[in-house]
C-alpha cells in the first residue's frame, strides 16, 4: 500500500475520532429539542460551564470568591483541599441537575406554548447569563483540566502499523485523548440509548417527544420530563466539555464548540438521534478528508475552518430535513 | 328526575354502583363565551354514560374538564366521594381516569406495544435508581406489565400490528390502539372523546361491541361522547344532552329519545 493512501486512512480515523465529539455536542441539542421544540443556544456554553465547575471543584476554588472579596474585602480563593477526579465529576453532574431544574423552573415552565422564536430568544439569553454566571463564580481565567488522562500520540500505535507501508510511512498518528474521547462518547451514547429504550422514564421521554398531549393523558409530567432531559443535555454538555478542555484548556472559547454542532444538526436532522450520530461522523471525516485531498494542496489549506458550514449549507438548499429528520410535509 | 343512589342490576346482569364522579354546576369560560353554562351530572360505577350534542354544544369541553385539560371558573368535580382540587391532566390520570382523543393522540413514532406499555406507567413504582441498580426488581415489575398489555392487546385483537410503528396504520386502528392505551391504565373511569368519528359502519360496529365488551369484561365505567346518536342509544345506560353549553336532558336513551327539548334541539326536527 502507498504511503499516501495510508495517510489518508489515518486522516480518515482522526476523522472519526474528531466527529464523536461533534456528535456528543449535536446530542445534545437535539435531546432538548426532540422534548421540547427548543432549541437550546446555551448547549455549548453549558458545555463551558460545567468544564469550569468541574475544574473549580476539582482545585477546591471557593465559589464566587472574587464577589465575596469585592464585598467583604475578605481575600479567599481556596478552600484548601483537592477533589479527586471522579467524584468531583459526580458533583458537577448534580450542578447540571440543579441548573436543569432552575431552567425550567425560572424559565421555561413561564413560556410553555410561546412561539419557537421566543423559547429560542430565552435560551440565548439563558446562555449569555450563564457564562457570566460561571466568570462570577469560577474567575475567567484560563485553566487547565487535569483529569489525568492519557494525551499524545500512541507509540503503540504507531509501532504496530508502521509495517503497512513502505519507507515513507511512519505508522499511524493517533492522539491517546482522543481515543479515550471516542471510547467514554461512545459509552455515553449506548448509554443514552438504553435509557430512553428499556427504562420508564426512557419510555416516558420519549412519549413526550412524539405528543404532549397524549403524554399528559396517561399521566406523564412534562415538567418533569423537561428537567430530565435538561439533565441529560447537561451532562452530555459536561462530557463535551471535559474532552474538549482537556485538550485545548477551559476557556471561554470553549462554548463556540456548540457552532460545530449547527452544521451536524443540519446534516442529522434535529429530531434524530442516530442522525446526530452520523451527521457528526460526516462532518468530521468530511473536513479532514477534504482538507487533506483539496483544502491543503490546491486551496492554501485551513478549510476545516468553512467546510462544515458548506456542506450544511448544501443540505440545506437540498434536503432540509436532515438525512434522518421527520419529513416536512405541509398540509394545505 | 334525581337518580336513585343504590345499586341495581340492569336488565343484560351488570351491576351498577354507587356515584363515582359527580359533577356539580360546572360553568366554564373562555374569555366571554361561555362553553358550559352551569351543568351537573353524576357518573356511576360500571356505567356507560353518553354525552351527546349538536356541534358546539360543549361535549368536548365538558371531558376536557373532567381530564383536567380545562379548568371551570364554577362549579365543583367530585371524584370517589372526594372533591377534586384543580389538577394537571397527568395528575387526572394518575388518580385513575384515562381518556382518548377526538383526533387521536398517539406516540406516532413508538410501535403499538410501546404506545401501549405507556398505558402502563402510572402502575410503574421502580424508579429511576432503582432501575439502574436492581435490574431484576425492573425487570420483573416490566415483565408483569408486559403481561397485562398483552392481554388488552389480545382483547381488541391487534395482536398482527404489536410491533408496527403507529404512524402507519389506518384510522380505525388507530383508534383501536389509543382504546388500548387507555385501557391498558386500568382506570376507574374511562373517557372517550367521539370513539366512533369518522369510521365507517362496520369501524362502528367493532367500535361499539369493544366498548360493550370491556365494560362488562373489566366492569369499566365508561363516559363517552358521540355525535351517532343512534349507537349511542345502543350501547349506553344513561345519557346527558348538551346543546349551546346547557345540560337539555339527561335519563336512559328511552327517555332522552321522547324528551321534547332534546328532539328540538339536538334532531332539529319539529315535533307536534
Amino acid at each position: 500500500m502507498s504511503a499516501d493512501f495510508l495517510y489518508g486512512i489515518e486522516v480518515v480515523i482522526n476523522g472519526l475520532m474528531a466527529g464523536v465529539l461533534y456528535a456528543l455536542v449535536a446530542l445534545g441539542f437535539v435531546l432538548i429539542f426532540k422534548a421540547s421544540g427548543i432549541f437550546n443556544y446555551a448547549q455549548g456554553v453549558m458545555a463551558l460551564f460545567a468544564a469550569l465547575t468541574l475544574v473549580g471543584i476539582m482545585e477546591g476554588q471557593v465559589p464566587f470568591s472574587h464577589l465575596i472579596n469585592a464585598i467583604f474585602g475578605t481575600s479567599i480563593h481556596h478552600f484548601g483541599w483537592e477533589v479527586p477526579a471522579l467524584f468531583a465529576i459526580f458533583l458537577t453532574v448534580l450542578v447540571m441537575i440543579v441548573f436543569a431544574w432552575a431552567v425550567q423552573q425560572f424559565v421555561f415552565r413561564h413560556l410553555v406554548g410561546q412561539e419557537p422564536i421566543i423559547l429560542f430568544m430565552a435560551t440565548i439569553g439563558l446562555a449569555y447569563f450563564l457564562e457570566g454566571v460561571g466568570d462570577l463564580m469560577w474567575g475567567s481565567d484560563i485553566k487547565t483540566l487535569a483529569l489525568g488522562l492519557p494525551q499524545g500520540g500512541s507509540i503503540w500505535v504507531e509501532e504496530a502499523t508502521a509495517g503497512l507501508g513502505g519507507d515513507d510511512f511512519y505508522g499511524f498518528f493517533i492522539d491517546k485523548l482522543d481515543m479515550v474521547a471516542t471510547v467514554v462518547a461512545i459509552i455515553l451514547v449506548i448509554s443514552l440509548i438504553a435509557f430512553a429504550q428499556y427504562t420508564k422514564q426512557g419510555r416516558a421521554m420519549r412519549a413526550v417527544a412524539d405528543d404532549h398531549q397524549a403524554a399528559l393523558s396517561v399521566g406523564i409530567s412534562l415538567n418533569f420530563i423537561w428537567v430530565l432531559v435538561w439533565s441529560l443535555a447537561g451532562i452530555v454538555a459536561m462530557v463535551a466539555g471535559i474532552m474538549w478542555g482537556a485538550k485545548s484548556g477551559v476557556q471561554f472559547s470553549l462554548s463556540l464548540i456548540a457552532l460545530k454542532a449547527l452544521p451536524v444538526l443540519m446534516l442529522g436532522g434535529f429530531t434524530s438521534i442516530p442522525g446526530a450520530i452520523v451527521g457528526g461522523l460526516i462532518i468530521g471525516v468530511g473536513e479532514k478528508l477534504f482538507e487533506y485531498t483539496i483544502g491543503a494542496p490546491y486551496l492554501g489549506g485551513a478549510t476545516e475552518n468553512w467546510f462544515a458550514y458548506m456542506l450544511a449549507l448544501i443540505f440545506l438548499v437540498f434536503r432540509p430535513q436532515g438525512l434522518f429528520g421527520e419529513k416536512i410535509i405541509e398540509r394545505v | 328526575m334525581k337518580d336513585i343512589i343504590e345499586p341495581y342490576v340492569t336488565p343484560d346482569g351488570r351491576t351498577i354502583g354507587g356515584v363515582l364522579m359527580d359533577m356539580r354546576n360546572i360553568t366554564l369560560r373562555f374569555g366571554g363565551v361561555e362553553a358550559i353554562k352551569d351543568i351537573s351530572f353524576d357518573i356511576r360505577e360500571g356505567e356507560i354514560r353518553a354525552i351527546i350534542g349538536p356541534n358546539g354544544a360543549g361535549k368536548s369541553s365538558m371531558l376536557n374538564v373532567i381530564s383536567g385539560f380545562y379548568h371551570p371558573q364554577e362549579g365543583e368535580v367530585w371524584f370517589r366521594g372526594q372533591k377534586r382540587p384543580p389538577m394537571k391532566p397527568f395528575q387526572v390520570a394518575r388518580l385513575g381516569i384515562a381518556r382518548t382523543f377526538q383526533n387521536i393522540a398517539l406516540f406516532e413514532g413508538m410501535t403499538v406495544l410501546d404506545n401501549v406499555m405507556t398505558g402502563r406507567l402510572t402502575h410503574m413504582k421502580s424508579n429511576m435508581l432503582a432501575q439502574a441498580i436492581w435490574r431484576g426488581k425492573a425487570e420483573r415489575e416490566e415483565v408483569e406489565n408486559r403481561e397485562k398489555v398483552e392481554r388488552i392487546i389480545d382483547f381488541l385483537e391487534i395482536q398482527a400490528i404489536r410491533k408496527t410503528p403507529v404512524g402507519r396504520l389506518p384510522y380505525g386502528l388507530k383508534k383501536r390502539v389509543e382504546l388500548a392505551r387507555a385501557l391498558a391504565a386500568e382506570p376507574k373511569l374511562l373517557l372517550l372523546d367521539e370513539p366512533m368519528a369518522g369510521m365507517n359502519v362496520e369501524e362502528k360496529e367493532d367500535m361499539s361491541r369493544f366498548i360493550l365488551d370491556v365494560n362488562d369484561e373489566f366492569g369499566t365505567t365508561i363516559a363517552l361522547i358521540e355525535h351517532d346518536m343512534g349507537v349511542v342509544m345502543d350501547i349506553s345506560d344513561r345519557v346527558v344532552v348538551m346543546d349551546y353549553g346547557r345540560k337539555i336532558g339527561d335519563g336512559t336513551p328511552d327517555e332522552v329519545r321522547n324528551n321534547p327539548q332534546v328532539i328540538d334541539a339536538y334532531l332539529g326536527v319539529a315535533h307536534d
